[in-house]
């Protein structure tokens, strides 16, 4: 049975990535709603056989590890994947729908999703870390491309600047996997954490963690390395930058957690611990601020992943040197994080395609008047909104209260600010769009009404996201489940 | 000082001198084999490194191999993107004013 999951699970996306190269958009969407479909299934019914029996060590194609690839499932990574299944689906849907079929570049759209896809999944279950490479750059590459879609100069600019700043950082992660091979012989996280156990820490191991560290986090847009995102997020298509905002940021930031929590103790230390804390707080409060200062509509959502991005990075300082219960609490509440951020991101984005559809414009002050034609997408938008706030009971506030809890056990009271403030200028930009959308303009009466599918989406993920803080005890349990260390499906 | 010793520093002097021309060098086809310079470096410790640590070793050749096919890959989507860049825009660099409005509707 298992067999048969994990088969479908990485061999579909790479199937159906090949299928839609053969086809224009029309058939590409019809053969992709098909694969959707599978992927959902399969991606579910691993998720519920890992919370059924717990997680286990997958060789694929049955050979073991220093010579194949082998698999991590455990309840982070399917709970990853499913969520990676419904923002990818949802987004598939909408694109379906959304992009234009008439430009023929755009069929590309269809290999480039599946590819995306299947590199995420790589990501999440990768055990090894010159795998993970391999997954990070087929995500890196089919986004760029995905970005490129767009199709004018400004598209490509972005696109080019956005490839440049991927590379860079894969680059300076893989010098860091070249590293800890040279010095520990082996490329699994848990090979090196038991060659620790029975060896001193050598000297200069910890250039490999901060190297590997550093390009991760240029590669998630860690302030002060996040000016890429802005425009490649900004000037996609809407589908796209829901995916690039929910999901490919993480994939990088995904690594660099797992990297921290089971090398940080040996080597890392408390001063680049506080750093990584303190940029991702600077991150919050700078990138909430430019957000409210935006006047194109996407480049304020975009502004708004760089804020959320910087909560991802309080988990260094939160779990290095501190009791178990806290570190427990802050990897829940970062977990949960990234599952409401993916959600009311994802609506968010295909939100504000749908209004800019509407208005055709994406200036934030052509939104006038648009509450009265556009209500339903203008909700869903808002209840995104609502999650970033981290309002209760939304996913956003479970997970920021557990990030409290964490900040005061561990007596680090300072980033309670972060989270204060980080609230309060979310609720302002997000109110500034809602402002702008219900002036009275007797001017423009006409909107364009795009089709009721497109506005359902959003409204599903952004309520996805609010009741997440209902069942959040749920969806952390299936994380917390033991982990058998040996044995085969 | 051992020859796989010698590889890896070189290596890191490659890495360095990469570094250097994708940060600071403004034309993109300049950047994109700056990129490439770098990526050398880091094979090259990729595979010196362990063999200095541990005599001969297939596993860092075989990750290289892996490795030349991504940089291959990406050199080429760079390529075609700037090549597509350079005809809308008329620039060779991120920097100054592309031929389309920016913030232009979708």
């Amino acid at each position: 049975m298992t067999l048969w999951l994990m088969a479908g699970l990485l061999f579909t996306p790479l199937a159906w990535a090949v299928l839609t190269l053969l086809t224009d958009f029309a058939w590409g969407r019809v053969v992709t709603w098909g694969g959707i479909v599978v992927q959902v299934l399969v991606s579910l019914g691993l998720w519920l056989a890992v919370s059924r029996d717990g997680g286990f060590y997958y060789g694929l194609g049955g050979w073991e590890a220093p010579l194949g690839i082998e698999l991590r499932v455990d309840g982070l990574a399917v709970t990853f994947v499913l969520l990676t299944a419904v923002v990818a689906s949802a987004c598939g849907f909408h694109a379906g729908v959304y992009i234009d079929p008439d430009k023929p570049w755009h069929r590309y759209f269809w290999p480039l999703f599946w590819f995306l896809w299947s590199g995420l999944n790589a990501v999440w279950l990768g055990g090894d870390l010159f795998n993970l490479y391999v997954g990070l750059e087929l995500i890196s590459l089919s986004a760029v491309g995905l970005v490129a879609l767009g199709g004018k100069a400004a598209a490509l600019r972005a696109s080019l600047r956005y490839l440049l700043a991927a590379l860079l950082g894969s680059l300076a992660y893989l010098l860091g996997v070249a590293l800890i091979y040279g010095q520990f012989g082996t490329l699994s996280i848990a090979g090196v954490v038991f060659w620790l156990e029975d060896h001193p820490v050598p000297a200069g191991s910890g250039l490999a963690l901060a190297l590997m560290v550093t390009g991760l986090a240029l590669k998630t847009a860690l302030f002060p390395l996040h000016r890429w995102l802005p425009p490649a997020h900004g000037i996609a298509q809407s589908p796209v930058s829901a995916l690039l905002s929910a999901l490919v940021v993480k994939a990088s930031f995904y690594i660099a957690a797992r990297l921290w929590l089971e090398l940080g103790e040996p080597l890392g230390n408390l001063a680049a611990a506080q750093l990584v804390g303190l940029l991702g707080s600077a991150a919050v409060v700078w990138g909430s601020w430019l957000a409210l200062r935006q006047s194109a509509l996407k480049q304020v959502v975009a502004y708004s992943s760089v804020a959320q991005i910087g909560y991802l990075f309080l988990l260094f300082p939160l779990t290095y040197s501190v009791s178990e219960s806290v570190s427990q609490q802050a990897q829940q509440g970062i977990t949960l994080q990234v599952i409401s951020h993916a959600l009311a991101k994802a609506a968010m984005f295909l939100a504000a395609g749908n209004l800019i559809l509407s208005t055709g414009s994406n200036r934030v002050d052509a939104l006038t008047g648009v509450s009265r034609f556009l209500p339903f997408s203008l909700f869903s938008f808002g209840l995104a909104g609502v999650s970033l706030m981290s309002l209760p009971p939304s996913g956003g506030f479970a997970a920021k209260w557990l990030l409290l809890q964490a900040s005061l056990g561990s007596g680090q009271w300072w980033w309670v600010l972060v989270l204060l403030t980080g609230g309060l200028l979310s609720a302002a930009y997000v109110f500034r769009i809602y402002r702008a959308s219900f002036l009275e303009n007797s001017e423009t009466d006409e909107f364009y009404h795009p089709s009721r599918s497109l506005e359902v989406i959003p409204m599903v993920l952004a309520l996805m996201a609010i009741g997440l803080g209902m069942v959040s005890e749920e969806v952390l349990s299936v994380m917390a489940l033991p982990f058998e260390e040996e044995g085969s499906p | 000082m051992t020859a796989p010793l010698l590889y890896a520093l070189a290596g890191a002097i490659l890495c360095g001198i990469g570094l250097f021309g994708l940060l600071w060098l403004s034309h993109l086809l300049r950047k994109l084999v700056a990129f490439n310079i770098m990526g050398s470096g880091v094979f090259l410790v990729l595979v010196g490194l362990p063999q200095h640590q541990g005599g001969q070793d297939p596993v860092p050749q075989a990750l290289v191999l892996t490795g030349i096919v991504v940089a291959i890959a990406a050199t080429a989507l760079a390529v075609v993107l700037i090549r597509r860049y350079y005809h809308l825009s008329g620039l060779t660099s991120l920097t100054g004013e592309p031929a389309s409005r920016e913030g232009a509707p979708e």
